[in-house]
């Protein structure tokens, strides 16, 4: 929803307002549909739930390896985890004692996102076992697996119309799968997200990140590009943007001065503007681009590298994953 | 960090190649094939032999044999029980898991290097690197110690995937002292040797053979060296390599082992491996590539030890099932290991302080974990060892005299650094 407000924000203004310090260096966070917490996962076996309020955390217990994805029911009282150890856990966002409500064995090896459909009814995940299957929200019921990706899938999405989805694999390749009974489709293979390293004799590539334009009409997908040394990370950090509907690549969002690194993050701000969250050795950043152009509008340096965020449900503010340990809140501002 | 491997080892294989190719012209026309019931007599010589699988970049210990999950180090991945009770690897490595009983772990290398070339030339002599100093790589070693006198194949042989911009280090191969004999045959791509221009034309080459005798001879009796004596016998190796040229064809093996092992270059190479183990080469090394994941280690690791596991577990189980494990000395090495702190772009970087190597087969006691690091992999707490310890336990495990001298012209040498010795508690 556009309100005047976010319609007048001017991403120039962003600044750091709260930090909040773990022990491990963090992985992923997720804003709380109902703004009480930020959770986030780190390099421990936990999710954590920052209370916005209280400036205090709380840990919840039930993952065998680190979590790496994190959703909730659009009325907060589900909170999804998706861990590197293959699980979906169901959750109650706000218990004082936190246990796990259902636990999933969803895919072989990592479950590398989770998402909610716009109308709240399903989840889907994808991983390391080249599925995406799509859940229940309410009891965890597997509605549908698709299979067709060759390698590993790195994202998934829903459409608005909660019928459709997209994915995005290691090597790039974009795929589109119906809950109503629409054949799947190779939309197309993003080039600039996927290289093969003929020295390190290794792929590197894959949407590190998935977003869908609050319009509805483009899919951003952030990653690396134009790799020269895999195994030092040496490539550009990039967001390509697809056209949903022609299934054509639109343009590739940079940052002025080419970070070197990835692009962990991405998310479209109904205010028209999209941002792509960075690190590598660039450092960390949050970059902006708004409208249609393909020119950065303004890029804020962040303390240290990020490695995912999230936007609060009002859109005023962004919860970066930091790499140092940190949980930091940045303020978007109005102009 | 960017790789600092010297150059120059590629040049070193074209020439060795070249020589040897010319080498082949010159034997085509011989006739002096082996027979096969000849052959057939060198596999029952049954002498030890070593194969080392040498794991290039630096494959991570906490992703294959020391793992330390749910510590501030240990990454995302589990452990996996193995067929030894008790111990447990990295879930990386389902298959392998499955051999452990012929297997075994050094989980405390300490080598204090963080350098590639410094780190291959240490694990591969044994030795301190210092600088003007040329000590003989393992595979020359084995190759002058374990060649029966009778064999007539090459006896250390290299089996790796064509160079990249990436430095060949088959220059870390060196014979040193030993002399050029007991340099390394390199195999490219799991390509056997190309016999084809002396086969078509086995008269020319019959010709300029026996002109380079000729001269030969007429030097030697002026003047005889080492060196001299290597080509010459380089010529007449390559004779015996034409005439046993199937021993490097690994299309040779049945399509169902071929399918076994699967289509990645790595399983070829094993694949190959066991081949020339079954034809009693001395030392065969199959490198794989490349393990140094300064950025996204977890993602490179299952990609990397994906193409690892299976062929690996698979030529153990063969070697064991024919017998050959009584025999052969197995070694799954790199040049160190990686930092258990996990840099920001999910990384590992380059250490040797505390890491893992893999030894089985002869000489082994199967199923023995040796060493120990603390709860997360950061330094050693039992049984510190280095290069050099893995040096003699090698040759030691192989039924060399690894405290011994080798005697080369008049001058002798210590076949292994004289200040360390083997890991005794590992040997059979």
């Amino acid at each position: 929803m556009t309100t005047n407000a976010t319609a007048a924000m001017d991403p120039k203004q962003t600044k750091l307002i709260k930090e909040f310090k773990h022990n491990r260096p963090l992985t992923t966070c997720f804003w709380d549909p109902l703004s009480r917490y930020v959770f986030f996962g780190a390099e421990d076996h936990l999710i954590h739930r920052f209370d916005l309020s209280s400036g205090q955390a709380s840990a919840f217990t039930g993952h065998d390896s680190w979590v790496r994805t994190l959703a909730a029911s659009t009325d907060g009282k589900t909170l999804y985890s998706g861990g590197y150890d293959g699980r979906l856990i169901f959750w109650e966002a706000a218990a004082s004692q936190p246990k796990p409500l259902r636990t999933i064995e969803a895919h072989q090896g990592w479950v590398r996102a989770v998402t909610l459909s716009p109308d709240g009814k399903y989840l889907a995940t994808c991983g390391n076992d080249r599925a995406v299957k799509v859940w229940q929200a309410s009891d965890g019921q597997m509605v549908q697996e698709f299979s067709g990706h060759e390698t590993h899938v790195y994202n998934v999405v829903f459409q608005h119309d909660s019928q459709g989805l997209v994915s995005c694999d290691h090597k790039g390749v974009v795929k589109t799968w119906s809950l109503n009974g629409k054949p799947a489709r190779e939309l197309l293979r993003v080039e600039a997200l996927h290289g093969y390293d003929t020295t390190f004799r290794a792929d590197i590539g894959g949407a590190r990140d998935i977003a869908i334009r609050s319009d509805g009409t483009q899919l951003a997908l952030s990653g690396i590009s134009k790799v020269t040394n895999a195994f030092a990370g040496v490539g550009e950090a990039v967001v390509a943007l697809v056209d949903l509907s022609k299934g054509t690549l639109d343009r590739v969002l940079q940052p002025k001065d080419k970070i070197k690194g990835t692009m962990w993050g991405v998310a479209h701000h109904p205010a028209g503007f999209w941002i792509g969250l960075s690190g590598g050795s660039g450092g960390g950043s949050l970059g902006f681009w708004k409208g249609d152009t393909s020119d950065e509008h303004f890029k804020l340096q962040l303390k240290n590298d990020g490695r995912g965020m999230s936007i609060s449900p009002d859109h005023q503010r962004v919860a970066v994953a930091h790499a140092d340990a940190h949980l930091r809140l940045y303020q978007l501002q109005s102009a | 960090m960017k790789h600092s491997y010297a150059c120059g080892s590629a040049e070193h294989d074209v020439h060795r190649r070249a020589f040897l190719g010319s080498s082949i012209l010159g034997a085509a026309g011989m006739g002096e094939l082996l027979t096969t019931s000849a052959i057939a007599e060198q596999f029952k010589a049954s002498h030890k032999q070593v194969l080392n699988i040498f794991l290039h970049g630096g494959v991570s210990q906490l992703e294959t044999w020391d793992p330390k999950p749910n510590t501030d180090t240990g990454g995302p991945f589990r452990t996996i029980p193995t067929s030894v009770t008790g111990t447990h690897i990295c879930e990386l490595l389902p298959h392998t898991a499955r051999q452990m009983h012929h297997l075994s772990v050094v989980r405390s290398l300490d080598t204090k290097n963080g350098n590639h070339a410094r780190g291959v030339v240490e694990m591969t002599t044994g030795r301190k690197e210092i600088p003007g100093t040329d000590y003989p790589h393992l595979g020359a070693v084995t190759a002058k110690a374990l060649t029966p006198s009778s064999f007539t194949l090459p006896s250390h042989i290299l089996v790796r995937q064509t160079a990249g911009k990436r430095n060949v280090e088959s220059e870390f191969h060196k014979p040193a002292y030993l002399g050029p004999r007991y340099a390394n045959m390199a195999i490219y791509d799991a390509k056997p040797p190309e016999f084809g221009a002396a086969k078509k034309n086995p008269q020319t080459a019959q010709r300029s053979n026996r002109l380079r005798e000729r001269f030969n001879n007429r030097s030697a009796r002026r003047r005889r060296s080492a060196d001299t004596a290597a080509y010459n016998f380089s010529f007449d190796q390559a004779r015996q390599l034409l005439a046993q040229r199937d021993a490097f064809d690994v299309r040779k093996e049945s399509k169902q082992d071929q399918q076994r092992y699967g289509t990645s270059l790595f399983g070829t190479h094993c694949l190959l491996a066991r081949r020339l183990l079954e034809h009693g080469i001395p030392y065969v090394q199959v490198n794989h590539a490349d393990y140094d994941t300064h950025h996204e280690n977890f993602n490179f690791h299952i990609e990397q030890l994906g193409e690892f596991d299976l062929p690996f577990s698979l030529l153990i189980a063969d070697l064991a099932e024919r017998g050959m494990l009584e025999n052969t000395l197995v070694c799954v090495m790199s040049e160190f290991g990686r930092t258990p702190k996990i840099n920001k772009t999910y990384g590992r970087d380059h250490w040797g302080t505390a890491w893992s190597v893999l030894l089985g087969g002869t000489g082994i006691q199967p199923g023995a974990v040796v060493g120990k690091t603390n709860k997360n992999g950061t330094e050693v707490v039992e049984r510190v060892v280095d290069h050099g310890h893995i040096f003699h336990t090698i040759l030691q495990a192989a039924g060399v005299d690894s405290k011994g001298d080798f005697e080369v012209g008049d001058r002798r040498f210590p076949i292994a650094d004289p200040a360390k010795d083997a890991i005794t508690e590992l040997l059979v």
